[in-house]
């Protein structure tokens, strides 16, 4: 919530939620007071108040783990608002201190692209940042169409498409994302066909920034999800493939899920990004201030 | 330069093709009290179709944001909504890419606190049933207005209206317009309702198609330098999805699917708080449309309770049986839901016969009538009559009912 909107008096502070408190004075939604980027770092994960704390999922879950830095590089927290659907992810993203707009499967960019421009409308003033969070199942299989309509009409949203390779929240059936061959649920005999190339989809829309990576650096990961928020701010739409197995699905054993991720990060889904010439620009832009800023202390 | 419309892609004035000193239609209005608008503003009589007079009415409803796909036959009054738009009377809009994805959007926008207008028919309202099912859950005010159209298969294009039937248990507010002149009332009406903190719905107002969409019809109108009062956002039964309210752990959609008896108990409170509020919007309506019900020759034997384009020609049956001496009465329904249960037990209560005229096959009218009046009168009511699949209903159908009725019922 805005820092600027809710000024509560002192005389009022103590009896504010504890959470809200919390995340103002030890955590990510006061620390950009006068900064053009927040500061939490991810390097001292433990040590502040963090936007999504408590969740249900599966011991050893890759994908909790990237849920939490993508709330750590979020720039601008308390004017963000994450809209996600049916699937494992939901459940982390529903407990954290910012919205969540819980919609039908398979309408995510839909819904994010009305809130996106209603938000526009309504706070011409005060930009608000909008982030799909959402499955490989939910995005491009059902959310097909609305993705794809998304990124052709340049929303203003960023799409971060947690990418587990199979419908986990379900029970562990096929969708695009999985490799071909693959024996799960509903492919008795291996997945027909090949793992849809996502990000050639968002090359062909236009997508101004565009990245894929799997959570085994996880400042890397805030990076990258702050330059996709800052490129759907200014410039045009955003979009993160992240590679978040499922351990159970995939038999992963708990202790090794961080070893599988830099395994099939070796092996087929290393760090990429495909940048416009805009978008480059401005974040060049951007980066360079914040530097800059740097060096001048 | 300022940016003109708060647009996701910042559009100036002169990006838009528009001078630089360029004043959207809708910064030249006057908002006005929505109750001096519906009984008390001056009105000219206008000959249109009824996709001209959603757009004036869209003209003064103050709309944000309008999305649509297009669909016969509501592709006009969304194009209409487009010339709106670039005359600066509606601030965003676009085409979506299906009803999915156009309803889904403008539940999103709705979320963000703003205005949000859409418009479907038939087929279109049928692939989009599952976004639709979920705004009043969502408790997101949306105004949508229904060119009702067949949905059957064979495909067809003509007016029937069984697709209000799939809308009667959402939690939905169902305005049902006679004519062109309802069709530029209702909307505002519904806008306004739907937008009070007490109820925090959407609604549909639904029209049959062609015969008031496409034909033309006397319409009185308020002046266009008037325009309802915007939509406040911090107005509503649930905080917009804006990131300004605290506190801080907020998650006003909450999946609530967890198998335990906590979560069965918010489900269906939350579901009989959805249709409390359906039940609280009769005031708002009462208030702007004079009434739920509107009833011809009260105390009268025989009585005709219908809906729509039913009522148009169920008028000129009432007014051949005054030609010939006899009383007939009409109950004419304004609001499908929340559904007039007490109004039209009193209009009818010493009815001998009534007779429910439906342009759709399954009669659902007739049912949600027998529902409210079961056990309560004496009177008979009679199923029908009904046409469908786009046929007319001749006065003369409704007054053979009438005579034959009045054989078997003494």
């Amino acid at each position: 919530m805005s820092l600027e909107t809710l000024r509560p008096s002192p005389a009022f502070k103590d009896v504010l939620p504890v959470e809200y408190k919390d995340l103002v004075d030890h955590g990510p939604y006061n620390n950009r007071n006068g900064k053009d980027s927040q500061s939490v770092k991810v390097t001292d994960m433990g040590k502040f108040k963090e936007v999504i704390e408590e969740h249900p999922m599966c011991a050893g879950c890759a994908m909790t783990l990237f849920i939490r830095l993508v709330y750590i590089g979020m720039p601008n927290p308390e004017h963000s608002i994450v809209v996600g659907t049916a699937g494992c992810g939901r459940l982390a993203i529903s407990q954290a201190s910012v919205p969540f707009v819980y919609g039908n499967y398979g309408d995510t960019n839909a819904v994010a692209s009305g809130l996106k421009r209603g938000l526009e409308v309504r706070f011409p003033n005060q930009k608000k940042d909008v982030v799909v969070m959402a499955g490989d199942g939910g995005l491009i299989d059902i959310g097909f169409q609305g993705l794809m309509h998304s990124w052709f009409r340049h929303e203003k949203f960023t799409t971060i498409m947690l990418d587990n390779e199979v419908y986990g929240n379900t029970g562990g059936q096929e969708s695009g994302m999985t490799n071909q061959g693959k024996v799960l649920k509903m492919a008795p005999r291996g997945k027909f066909g090949e793992k849809i190339d996502a990000m050639g989809l968002a090359k062909v829309a236009g997508v101004d920034y565009i990245a894929r990576l799997a959570p085994t650096n996880p400042a890397r990961v805030a990076r990258t999800v702050r330059r996709a928020i800052m490129v759907a701010r200014e410039v045009g739409s955003s979009f993160i493939q992240a590679y978040t197995s499922c351990n159970i699905e995939y038999s992963i054993p708990t202790p090794d899920v961080m070893k599988d991720a830099f395994e099939i990060e070796k092996e087929r889904y290393g760090f990429e990004e495909i940048i416009s010439p805009a978008a480059k620009e401005y974040l060049d832009d951007v980066e360079k201030k914040a530097k800059k800023k740097k060096s001048d202390k | 330069m300022a940016n003109v419309v708060g647009s996701s892609v910042c559009r100036t004035a002169v990006d838009e093709g528009k001078p630089a000193d360029w004043v959207p239609g809708g910064e030249k209005q006057t908002v006005v009290d929505p109750m001096k608008m519906f009984h008390e503003l001056p009105r000219e009589k206008q000959f249109i179709t009824g996709s001209e007079a959603a757009r004036e009415s869209m003209r003064r409803a103050n709309i944000d944001i309008a999305i649509a796909y297009p669909i016969t036959p509501q592709s006009e009054s969304m194009q209409q909504a487009g010339y709106l738009y670039d005359e600066g009377y509606i601030k965003e809009y676009y085409r979506a890419e299906e009803e999915i994805g156009t309803f889904s959007a403008i539940s999103g926008a709705s979320r963000a606190g703003v205005r949000s207008l859409t418009a479907t028919s038939g087929p279109g309202l049928m692939r989009g049933l599952e976004a639709v099912s979920s705004w009043p859950g969502a408790r997101t005010p949306i105004i949508m207005l229904n060119m009702c159209r067949v949905i059957n298969t064979p495909l067809a294009i003509q007016p029937d209206n069984i697709e209000m039937s799939f809308l009667l248990n959402t939690g939905i507010l169902m305005l049902h317009a006679e004519n062109q002149q309802d069709f530029y009332d209702y909307p505002l009406a519904a806008i306004m309702a739907s937008e009070q903190v007490d109820v925090t719905l959407p609604a549909v107002v639904s029209t049959d198609g062609f015969f008031v969409t496409h034909a033309r019809g006397p319409v009185s109108i308020t002046p266009e330098e008037y325009k309802l009062p915007p939509r406040d956002g911090w107005r509503s039964a649930v905080p917009a999805m804006d990131n300004e309210n605290p506190p801080a752990r907020l998650s006003r959609d909450a999946p609530i699917q967890k198998s335990n008896f906590i979560s069965y108990h918010m489900h269906s409170s939350w579901q009989q708080e959805v249709f409390a509020a359906v039940e609280r919007s009769a005031k708002y309506f009462r208030a702007y449309l004079g009434g739920l019900v509107e009833v011809v020759n009260p105390g009268a034997e025989d009585f005709i309770i219908a809906s729509g384009c039913a009522v148009s020609q169920a008028r000129e049956a009432v007014r051949q049986e005054g030609e010939k001496g006899r009383t007939v009465g009409l109950v004419k329904i304004k609001t499908i839901r929340p559904f007039p249960t007490e109004e039209i037990f009193e209009a009818v209560k010493g009815a001998k016969r009534i007779l429910v005229p439906e342009f759709n096959q399954a009669g659902w009218l007739h049912k949600e009538v027998c529902s409210v009046l079961y056990g309560r009168t004496t009177g008979v009511i009679k199923n029908g009559p009904r046409v469908y699949g786009g046929m007319t209903m001749p006065t003369e159908m409704i007054l053979e009912w009438l005579a034959d009725f009045r054989k078997e019922v003494k």
